[in-house]
């Protein structure tokens, strides 16, 4: 008898919760709570910061709060994860730090708010490599590709569509960006390299790499194959049908004779692979070398004759941002295109988005070395101290404007990407 | 109205279970074979029939006849992996197993060596599998020592990115699953049935065949299903080990995930479990397992 008569309260109890639930359920659905916690706040300004590490340095989070208050919380992915939680929880962040070419899948999915270029401080400021496709002293680069000024304009600030003409709708503020080539092992390699051919010399027969996300290794192929004459792209980051299967058919070719050592997919597996030996030829990132150098084993991000493989990133906000959040996000990446961020990231080897306050913030000698292509008058140093390149080096690839200006085409996602993906598939089967 | 009590009470029990199995398992597996009939664009999953990340799937298998399609050469090659592995880790698993049941005597030795045999875990996977590099690399510890007494002239490029070191990789890993449910089968065997085969004059070989083997059956087949559903799925070790350069079932999952192709990924994922059902079921054929416990 008392066991029923437990049961019972414990059941009345239950529905009692239930009750609470489905109230609290209701409210929430009806749209009663959002924007509750902002009007009561005095919480320190939080904004939620989406993207892949390399970009997500604890030092930026900090002087971010020390100048303006606002915290940054970082929610770190891989790129490919990114972009599928943009799609899938556009809630689940306040600010992204995205690549352009992600945009072509980003923006018609709707989840990206359209920032208003009047906002911006420093919007004028941003270098033409963004805005018009050119060089600051006027020289035009290439824009094979998803190059970034082909998707930085909407056409209204709903709209879903790319202008092609400057509008004040902006998807995404550059930050940063570089030009990206080939890493070679000089002290294993002992000739010059000069042309994007090496990559498949039977030479190095079993020593090269590329990297496995399809995407970006198709743009690296395709320099490839462009520079052994065997095909003349339109644009190589819009492939037709016959130009991925040409591409896929000579890079298998390559595999299937033993030429790859073995793909990579992340940053780390690059750098083992390069630092060990096990490759002395593969595409590469910048802080990559960087890394495999100051572990004192020698390497150079080889500049080609072809040109460089560029990409660019920055920040995008949630469509579900608005309010006082909204403000905030202005005001972070204002701060972020103020200067010492430039700075920053010049410092480790990319390029920042508006050169001049970059340049305010760093030394006569940095500025030198990084933008101008000149001798280093003392030790170049990373951002955390350690002893980059000795007085007297000179950067890979020279000055910004020999690297940018010998951009040949951005990173893309294709028309035929679905295609692309599974011929990438068969050639990894292959 | 006691009996009817005691059902209840008993349905009660495995309602937790049965609750988080359902919403944790059934229905997110509903829901991928459901998305793998929809159609799809660059950035968003169409909820409109369409077969066509199946079809895209199998795309050439017909047309390059004689010569195989992607899936069915990635399907193969998982396959031999899968077959490799699950070969070596029984022979292994066995023989560890084996020698844990009836030559350690005392309990606890027998729980330290098998604790001993989760050592591999205690690391992450992805530092278990780039420490082979320094090992098995061109300049690596195995290649070096090779050299140094004269055994080879060049090092050994095959012990790295390669099949072998793939099957190798996953038996260090994969061993382990083998050993537990082996052992377990193999300690409830009666010991009596042992001293009565060699009373009855069997010797050591037919004593295995004959008793041993048939008892640890359920052992083996569980260890089994362990090691062929992990393997069949898995695009991590593959991946790593093999240089990115050795399709399986599950990178191609990952490929079409990592392009936003949701209901292409989720195609292949009801393709790779229909393949795994089917080596599971004739697997339980042989052995009827829920017989044996």
């Amino acid at each position: 008898m008392t066991k029923s008569s437990k049961l019972n309260r414990g059941v009345s109890r239950r529905a009692v919760l239930k009750g609470a639930a489905g109230a609290v359920g209701l409210a929430a659905g009806s749209g009663a709570i959002t924007g509750f916690p902002y009007v009561y706040s005095a919480d320190p300004k939080v904004l939620r910061y989406l993207g892949t590490a390399v970009n997500e340095g604890d030092e930026i989070s900090k002087k971010c709060l020390e100048d303006t208050g606002i915290k940054i919380e970082y929610i770190t992915a891989t790129t490919d994860d990114v972009t599928k939680r943009v799609i899938t929880q556009p809630n689940s962040f306040d600010v992204l730090d995205t690549e352009y070419f992600s945009l072509k899948k980003l923006v018609p999915s709707g989840n990206i708010f359209a920032l208003d270029a009047k906002k911006i401080k420093e919007f004028d400021n941003i270098t033409p490599v963004f805005t018009k496709g050119q060089l600051p002293n006027g020289k035009k680069i290439g824009d094979q590709g998803t190059a970034p000024w082909k998707v930085l304009y909407l056409e209204g600030p709903n709209s879903k569509t790319f202008s092609k003409t400057p509008t004040e709708f902006v998807t995404l503020i550059p930050t940063v960006y570089n030009a990206d080539t080939l890493g070679i092992r000089p002290d294993l390699i002992k000739r010059p390299i000069s042309s994007w051919t090496e990559l498949l010399n039977p030479e190095f027969k079993g020593k090269a790499s590329i990297l496995n996300i399809p995407s970006i290794g198709i743009m690296d192929a395709a320099m490839v194959v462009e520079a052994t004459g065997q095909h003349t792209y339109t644009d190589k980051g819009n492939m037709t049908k016959a130009e991925i299967d040409l591409t896929m058919k000579i890079m298998t070719e390559a595999k299937k004779a033993g030429q790859f050592r073995a793909f990579w997919k992340d940053f780390n597996e690059s750098v083992n692979l390069m630092a060990s030996g096990e490759t002395v030829i593969q595409s590469m990132w910048s802080p990559a070398v960087t890394k495999v150098r100051s572990m004192g084993i020698p390497c150079i991000f080889q500049p080609l004759k072809e040109g460089y493989r560029s990409w660019a990133s920055g920040f995008c906000v949630s469509k579900a941002v608005s309010g006082p959040k909204l403000d905030w996000a202005y005001e972070f990446v204002n701060w972020y295109l103020s200067g010492w961020a430039g700075a920053y990231l010049n410092r480790q080897g990319y390029y920042s988005a508006v050169l001049s306050t970059a340049k305010a913030n760093m030394t006569a000698d940095e500025w030198g070395y990084w933008m101008e292509g000149k001798a280093a008058v003392s030790d170049i140093k990373a951002p955390d101290g350690t002893v980059l390149e000795k007085a007297g080096a000179k950067r890979d690839g020279g000055s910004y404007d020999d690297r940018m200006g010998a951009v040949a085409c951005w990173n893309a996602v294709m028309d035929e990407n679905d295609y692309m993906v599974r011929k990438w598939n068969e050639f990894i089967a292959a | 109205m006691k009996q009817h009590r005691k059902t209840f009470v008993a349905w009660l029990q495995a309602a937790p279970m049965m609750l988080v199995f359902a919403l944790f398992f059934l229905l997110p597996l509903l829901f991928v074979t459901v998305v793998s009939a929809w159609d799809y664009n660059e950035y968003e999953m169409i909820p409109a029939f369409s077969l066509r990340g199946y079809s895209d799937t199998f795309e050439g298998c017909i047309a390059e006849l004689p010569s195989l399609c992607t899936i069915l050469k990635t399907y193969l090659n998982t396959l031999k992996l899968c077959l490799l592995t699950w070969a070596l880790t029984l022979l292994i698993g066995f023989t560890v197993a084996y020698f844990l049941a009836f030559h350690v005597r005392s309990k606890t030795w027998q729980i330290v060596l098998t604790l001993l045999c989760t050592i591999p875990f205690w690391t992450s996977n992805v530092i278990r599998m780039i420490a082979w590099i320094p090992l098995l690399g061109r300049n690596g510890l195995v290649n070096r020592g090779l050299e140094g007494v004269g055994l080879i002239r060049q090092p050994l490029e095959w012990l790295l990115f390669s099949e072998f070191s793939v099957v190798l990789a996953l038996v260090h890993l994969f061993t382990f699953f083998m050993v537990v449910p082996i052992f377990n089968s193999m300690i409830r065997i009666d010991k009596r049935l042992i001293e009565a085969s060699y009373d009855a004059g069997a010797t050591g070989w037919q004593t295995l065949l004959n008793v041993i083997i048939p008892l640890a059956k359920p052992g083996i087949v569980i260890g089994s299903i362990f090691v062929i559903t992990i393997v069949m799925g898995d695009f991590v070790t593959i991946g790593v080990m093999g240089g990115q350069q050795i399709a399986s079932a599950g990178k191609i999952i990952e490929a079409r995930l990592n392009a936003l192709q949701f209901p292409a990924a989720a195609a292949n994922a009801v393709i790779l479990l229909g393949v795994t059902i089917l080596i599971i079921s004739a697997l339980t054929r042989v052995v009827d397992i829920r017989k044996e416990l």
